[in-house]
């Protein structure tokens, strides 16, 4: 066996200064996804330190850490949750919706973009990083504030319009007249609510066969009909990332939980990748131009995020300080706006440079923002959110 | 005491009670395993501030010290009402030939007039504990009986 020597030396050296970077970020207690993108610009073509030998594994990487990002994503769903969430903050999930993506769709049809563009632009500025924003809670140790679960509510309700929207883009990005794109949402939904069916029907069977005492052999049988789902998903063009979302969602209980602990590392190490694969992917000659208008979007949408937060924690009877706390939360977008770009490729010229330059942005601010909205000095709130607030139960 | 439960989707639960001093606390155990204990201090209502942290190893160690002994004083508080009769608590070992054992093979109470009324296992009391219950390796059985009865139940515990 050859040892590609040049290839060990690039990845290590690429993951060495992944892990500089990422620690910077979480000393600031910041997401290091801004900086995994910038290491990708450095790296990519045109950047100043373009790494030849390691391109294709970071190709490969970057397909298996969206893979494993929506794995865990889907591990992490329970009905429950969702359907608690959905009694109490159905009204948020549509304010939600409408206020945050609509200004995606206006920007890409102010820029020309064709229809597939625009979707995918909307959905970049409707999801939030659950992932940045679950860390985030935790790290600001705010798991006990009353606003949060109106903010988790919200996510959990942007990660099933995902599943939705998901196959719906990877159909439509495959191109094909508009009766297949339509076969193959209808295909992918009936996919979703099937996994849904089996998971809470059947999920301890599945569980029962995928379950081992063994911490390898659960992760390689996990890992092995995950990557088998997601090549038969793409293969009838409903991505990759569906069907490792469909894995997810059917596992359940035990196995579930035992899945995500020992899938994590392997989730951080080959999202890491993928992030890096993003800003590799991307030109920074071709960024430039669209900075304005991705600084613009950014504004825009951070404010929209921002009322959508409070509008939830307020049907939570939160205060305004609390409002605050959660619409701030709520502003970082990263892997999913992201996994878009990813989906629809490169071939619209324009749409990853500018998503990649939103997301860079949003994941820097959104968290800064929220760091401050909590340093907030109470002020004459208090007196005005203790008269309104009737007592908790 | 009212206990409200709040459902964090994605992170796990969050347990809300009010204390008799008045003190708004809750506990947020996390599906990591991971529990959190904060109170409201109250200007802003909103606002938690976190107390400490513990992982679910800590977690057992806070819950066996906070749950144990009140059961073994739930039933000291009645055996004062019977004099001569004493409750104890008596650890299983993992040294213990009745580890592993169903509790009827101890044939406690015929052996010595002491009854075994719970078995305290983690965070879980099973009381009252069925004789085909098995006995696992730190396991504290609460014990009622005589003095002398609960130093022999002590004796074929211990082995």
């Amino acid at each position: 066996m050859h040892t590609p020597a040049a290839l060990l030396l690039e990845l290590g050296l690429i993951l060495t200064a992944l892990s500089v970077l990422g620690g910077v970020a979480r000393r600031l207690s910041l997401s290091p996804i801004p900086l995994y993108l910038l290491a990708g610009l450095a790296v990519g073509e045109g950047g100043v330190a373009p790494v030849p030998a390691a391109g294709e594994f970071v190709e490969t990487g970057a397909a298996i850490g969206v893979v494993l990002l929506l794995l865990t994503l889907g591990l992490q769903f329970s009905l429950p949750e969702f359907t608690a969430g959905l009694r109490q903050h159905m009204p948020s999930a549509v304010v939600d919706l409408v206020l945050n993506a609509a200004p995606g769709a206006v920007t890409g049809w102010l820029l020309g973009f064709d229809g597939l563009g625009i979707l995918a632009l909307a959905g970049a500025t409707y999801v939030s990083s659950s992932g940045i924003i679950a860390r985030l809670l935790a790290d600001l140790r705010r798991l006990g504030n009353r606003e949060t679960p109106a903010i988790l509510s919200v996510l959990v309700m942007e990660d099933i319009v995902m599943a939705a929207y998901l196959p719906l883009l990877a159909v439509l990005a495959a191109g094909g007249p508009w009766w297949q794109a339509l076969l193959g949402t209808v295909a992918a939904v009936g996919a979703v609510l099937a996994a849904f069916t089996a998971s809470y029907r059947w999920g301890h069977h599945l569980g029962r066969l995928l379950s081992h005492p063994d911490a390898e052999q659960l992760l390689l049988r996990v890992l092995g009909l995950t990557l088998i789902v997601a090549a038969l998903a793409e293969v009838v063009h409903a991505s990759a990332a569906v069907g490792a979302f469909l894995v997810g969602l059917s596992l359940t209980g035990e196995t579930a939980d035992r899945a995500r602990a020992v899938l994590s590392p392997l989730r951080d190490l080959f999202a890491a990748i993928f992030f890096l694969g993003i800003g590799l992917s991307v030109d920074p000659e071709e960024l430039v131009p669209f900075l304005p208008a991705a600084c613009g979007l950014a504004a825009v949408t951070a404010v929209t995020k921002v009322v959508t937060g409070r509008y939830a924690a307020s049907r939570d009877r939160v205060g305004r300080r609390g409002q605050l706390r959660a619409g701030t939360a709520l502003i970082a977008r990263g892997e999913f706006s992201l996994v878009i770009i990813g989906l629809v490729g490169t071939m619209h010229g324009g749409l990853a440079p500018l998503v990649t330059a939103y997301v860079f942005v949003l994941a820097v601010v959104g968290p800064l923002l929220t760091h401050l909205a909590g340093a907030l000095p109470r002020g004459p709130d208090r007196a005005a959110a203790e008269t309104v607030r009737p007592p908790h139960p | 005491m009212d206990v409200t439960e709040v459902l964090l989707p994605g992170v796990g639960l969050r347990y809300e009670f009010t204390n008799h001093e008045g003190e708004r606390i809750a506990v947020v155990a996390e599906r990591t395993g991971d529990f959190e204990l904060v109170v409201y201090t109250g200007r802003d209502p909103d606002e938690s501030r976190p107390v400490v942290r513990f992982n679910s190893e800590e977690a057992d160690a806070v819950a066996e010290i906070l749950g144990a002994p009140r059961i073994a004083e739930r039933f000291a508080d009645l055996t004062k009402e019977v004099p001569g009769l004493l409750a104890a608590q008596v650890e299983v070992r993992s040294a213990s030939p009745y580890a592993g054992e169903p509790l009827g093979r101890t044939r406690a109470r015929t052996r010595t007039g002491a009854s075994i009324v719970a078995i305290v296992r983690g965070e879980d009391v099973i009381a009252p504990p069925m004789p085909d219950e098995v006995l696992q390796a730190g396991d504290v059985l609460v014990v009622i009986g005589t003095r002398e009865g609960i130093a022999d139940v002590d004796e074929i515990i211990q082995g």
